[in-house]
């Protein structure tokens, strides 16, 4: 229990009504999107500004109080569960875009922006913030910049870091910097932004960001394959960006995903399809036209049973359908889901997904795969119980036989949802010891009273919580 | 609340909620952004659909006890069910919310006057469509013996908390009891109707919206129904179910569900979408009551606003006039969210000549009247409203349609609030449709 004049300090900081402490707020703050994860924090502080957090910082960093950073909670690692009690921070009032600047085409962001938002700002003066996580209507800014999130146009556009030109950063001892800037060119000492995007809030706290935006492509067209085999599928990947072409989105679900779409939604899938690619093309009209003409040769070519192209919007929604219910589909077979993220080479997906299926067989557990094919991130995603002990210890099983096979084919355990508490047991396969030492080096330099997020990142035999 | 009333309370927790439905919840979140009790208190996660589960949770799981702010919470929200249709995992947090909300009340003591209210309400007023017809020829007389004027004037009203005060200007002018006494008995038949329904006349609807009522059946003679309105029915039982007091909503539900096997039609019709929502969800009502079950599921199936019959049997294909005008809709949340009823209003009021319709930005988010939400939590209820009138102003629209007689009595307090009252009007969908109508055959 935190003492109660600290309590105080932090009243006087940000306002009576921000610092919450009844049993229903703590309550409230102890999970995310994660299952299987849950601690009760001390506190729950909703900060104004930047100089506000630098003084709850110093504080916590004084008295060695935990800190959790919290956006929306929909990480899928556990990566807001206050493992180790403490502060859960909130930024629920720094919520403001604060410039677009259209000369150099930058969007300046406070950190509890919620992507969608930012979005549709953007999107309205004809400009694209290309990094679009399944979880745009609710994941914030600080969230996708602190796990690096993905989305859908990756493939093509990049991720999450390849749009945060600068920070500005409250480091653990309370210091305030600002990393980067509005500049393409900026090698002025270590690279501090790349280093604090993924971070998971284990090395400060962002409270402002200047994000790169892009001109929006003027055409988009949208086309769906399904194969009887899924190695036409995986060949037909290779073979497109074999050919030069770059699609926008290229995703793809496996047949147990396809099933059970099909099964509850009657969407008219060939259940006989062992895989489904769902591609998108954007650009100018003419490319676009002769690239989604090209591709849909390479899939007939090899051996697609079936290729539409939408002819409008509505048929493009159609056709989408399919990949945005899988989700939803699979949420509804059982009650709880866990939804992975184990990510190969794209020249691995077909491989990698007949390990997922003789893993699912060998641990008597179904597990639907679907993902962004593009860039090889797999999404398994497993319909169980957590009720039932002993089906919940044989799905950690073959998740953990999952992230071995996974680096085994030069993969890596997480491609967008981050390390957190829930996969810090496996970070050793991807890094080494050495590897985990080096980034150990990095923590104890920025924070070394561990008051950042402890519980995350690094094993420590580790509770999970109450 | 004392230490018992929290051991009792989490007692009937654990017995009662279900919990598959409380694990089914995976905390994706994705409901928190059409939460409008969440938006409006800032991003509180307490606020939310998914704080709410997981404190419904937390209690069952013993992880934290039941306690005054969690009733809280449970009370503030509207129980729209935007949540629903945004949940991957198909949580059904109506049902939750229903359950959790009557565990408390049910071990709670409630003050004398509460108690007084309640009994009057739930109990006196509105399972009996005789003492309904009682209050409404109560309204009706003193709207129209001069005694409402003379309130007015004397500021009486000012008395009254400001919502109920503005409530009272609002309130449409109500049907004598003679008026009411005198309806046709609604038994329509034709020789060869297209569709045979019955008519569910609601207990509101039938009294102080009797208005509504009647252009309800006149559409529905005009596209050729065979109506029946059997006069065994009585209140849905809605306002009981979302105020904690299930069982007298259980009694009610097997009277209607009686009343409706006699005249077995392939429809049972409504125009109010609260009401709607409520008999549709009978089969859930009822789900373990064994002798019960599968008459209440069967009900419920053939629940169908009226705008979908409408739509079904292609009253938007004839012709339909109106003077030039802008007008705007504002869903039903249980319409919408629980029926699914969304675009058959829209394409009835699109297929009006003259008639200009805008969709207002976030139609589909309440409107802050949700029961009697409006008068027990006046102050954030008028939070929700000033935020809709903004979205209506924006629109430009003169008139405002709704399909439940909550929302419209809390569009024309709003409109009211605004002071807007000469220039814009709300009106229920189905007073429109006569309405242009009317129009037609008139030209
Ligand atoms: C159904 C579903 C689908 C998803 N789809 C995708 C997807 O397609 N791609 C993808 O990449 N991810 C996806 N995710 C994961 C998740 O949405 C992202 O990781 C998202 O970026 C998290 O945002 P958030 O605001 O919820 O952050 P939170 O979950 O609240 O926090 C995430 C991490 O960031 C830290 N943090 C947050 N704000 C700050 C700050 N200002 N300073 C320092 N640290 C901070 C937290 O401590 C935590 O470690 C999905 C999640 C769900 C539930
Ligand atoms: S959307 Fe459904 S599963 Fe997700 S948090 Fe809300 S209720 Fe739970
Ligand atoms: S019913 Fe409405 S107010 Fe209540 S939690 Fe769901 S969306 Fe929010």
């Amino acid at each position: 229990m935190l003492d109660k004049s600290i309590i105080e300090q932090f009243k006087e900081i940000v306002g009576e009504k921000n610092v919450e402490t009844s049993n229903m707020s703590l309550h409230s703050y102890s999970y995310d999107a994660t299952p299987g994860f849950r601690k009760t924090p001390d506190v729950v502080v909703a900060p104004n500004n930047t100089e506000e957090i630098a003084e709850i910082v110093k504080i916590c960093n004084d008295h060695k109080i935990p800190l959790t950073p919290r956006g929306s909670g929909t990480n899928l690692s556990a990566g807001t569960t206050p493992l180790k009690g403490g502060v859960v921070l909130l930024f629920k009032h720094m919520n403001n875009i604060l410039e677009v600047d259209e000369q150099n085409l930058t969007i300046t962001v406070q950190p509890g922006v919620v992507t969608k938002k930012l979005i549709d700002k953007v999107e309205a003066k004809g400009l694209l913030y290309p990094p679009d996580p399944s979880s745009i209507n609710i994941s914030t800014i600080g969230g996708n910049i602190n796990e690096n999130s993905g989305g859908l146009r990756g493939l093509k556009y990049g991720v999450t870091r390849d749009y945060v030109l600068g920070l500005k950063i409250v480091l653990p001892n309370g210091d305030i910097i600002e990393t980067g800037g509005k500049l393409a060119k900026d090698v002025a000492g270590y690279d501090l932004t790349r280093l604090f995007v993924g971070s998971e809030g284990t090395l400060g706290i962002i409270t402002e960001a200047i994000l790169k935006l892009v001109p929006m492509p003027e055409y988009k067209k949208t086309m769906l394959a399904t194969y009887a085999d899924i190695d036409d599928a995986a060949r037909t990947v290779s073979a497109i960006i074999e050919n030069r072409i770059i699609p926008a989105t290229l995703e793809f679900l496996d047949q147990p995903t396809v099933e059970v779409v099909e099964e509850y939604n009657q969407i008219g899938l060939p259940t006989d399809a062992k895989a489904i690619l769902l591609i998108e093309q954007d650009g100018p009209e003419s490319v676009v036209n002769k690239d989604i003409e090209k591709i849909a040769e390479i899939c007939k070519e090899l051996k697609a049973v079936t290729v539409s192209v939408a002819k409008n919007e509505q048929e493009a929604t159609a056709l989408t359908t399919a990949r945005r219910s899988a989700l939803s589909t699979i949420a509804r077979l059982r009650p709880t889901t866990f939804l992975e993220d184990a990510t190969v080479p794209r020249s691995q997906v077909a491989p990698m997904v007949k390990e997922i299926n003789r893993i699912a067989e060998k641990y008597n557990v179904k597990i639907c795969t679907f993902g962004h094919a593009g860039d090889g991130n797999l999404h398994p995603t497993v319909p169980t119980d957590v009720r039932n002990k002993e089906e919940y210890h044989r799905v950690e099983q073959a998740f953990a036989e999952i992230f071995e096979k996974a680096v085994e084919l030069g993969g890596t355990i997480t491609g967008e949802h981050g390390v957190g508490a829930m996969k810090a047991p496996f970070l050793k396969l991807k890094l080494g010891e050495e590897g985990i030492r080096a980034l150990k080096s990095v923590k104890q330099s920025f924070d070394p009273n561990n008051i950042m997020n402890p519980g995350k990142m690094f094993f420590e035999e580790e509770e999970k919580g109450e | 609340m004392d230490t018992l009333v929290k051991e009792r309370i989490q007692v009937d927790f654990q017995n009662r909620m279900d919990r598959d439905e409380l694990e089914n919840c995976m905390r994706c979140g994705f409901c928190l952004p059409v939460c409008p009790t969440y938006i409006q208190s800032g991003y509180d996660e307490t606020q939310s659909p998914r704080g709410r589960i997981a404190l419904m949770k937390g209690i069952v799981d013993g992880e934290i006890e039941p306690d005054e702010d969690i009733e809280q919470t449970l009370n503030e929200c509207l129980g729209c069910r935007a949540c629903e249709p945004a949940c991957p995992a198909g949580v059904n947090y109506g049902q939750l919310l229903e359950e959790a909300r009557d565990i408390f009340n049910q071990n709670k003591q409630h003050s004398l006057p509460e108690k007084v209210i309640r009994k009057t309400v739930f109990e006196g007023l509105f399972p009996h469509q005789n003492r309904m017809e009682n209050m409404t020829s109560l309204l009706t007389f003193y709207q129209r013996s001069g005694l409402q004027k003379i309130a007015r004037n004397i500021g009486f009203m000012k008395l009254f908390p400001e919502t109920l005060a503005t409530m009272e200007k609002v309130l449409p002018s109500t049907p004598t009891r003679k008026e009411m006494r005198s309806q046709a008995s609604y038994y329509v038949h034709k020789s060869q109707p297209k569709a045979r329904v019955a008519f569910f006349k609601g207990c509101l609807m039938d009294t102080m919206f009797r208005e509504v009522n009647k252009a309800t059946i006149e559409l529905l003679q005009k596209v050729g129904c065979d109506i029946a309105v059997p006069d065994t029915q009585n209140c849905c039982g809605a306002l009981h179910g979302h105020s904690g007091e299930k069982e007298k909503a259980k009694e009610l539900a097997k009277k209607n569900i009686a009343a409706f096997e006699e005249v077995g039609a392939d429809y049972i019709i409504t125009n109010a979408g609260g009401c709607g929502a409520f008999l549709h969800d009978y089969g859930h009502l009822l789900h373990d009551d064994p002798e019960w079950s599968e008459r209440a599921a069967n009900f419920a199936s053939k629940i169908k606003d009226i705008t979908a019959i409408l739509i079904d049997l292609d009253f938007h294909l004839t012709p339909l006039q109106m003077p030039e005008q802008v007008v705007t809709y504002q869903d039903s949340c249980h319409l919408r969210n629980v029926q699914k009823t969304f675009d058959e209003p829209r394409l009835l009021l699109q297929s009006i000549d003259g008639l200009h319709y805008e969709e207002m930005n976030d139609a589909a988010r309440c409107c802050g009247s949700a029961g009697i939400y409006n008068i027990v939590h006046s102050e954030l209820s008028m939070k929700h409203l000033d935020y809709k009138m903004e979205q209506v102003k924006d629109t430009a629209a003169t008139t405002i349609v709704t399909t439940n007689p909550g929302c419209l009595l809390q569009m024309k307090l709003g409109i009211e609030r605004e002071g807007l009252s000469d220039k814009m009007r709300a009106v229920h969908i189905v007073e429109l449709l006569i309405e242009a109508v009317d129009r037609r055959t008139s030209v």
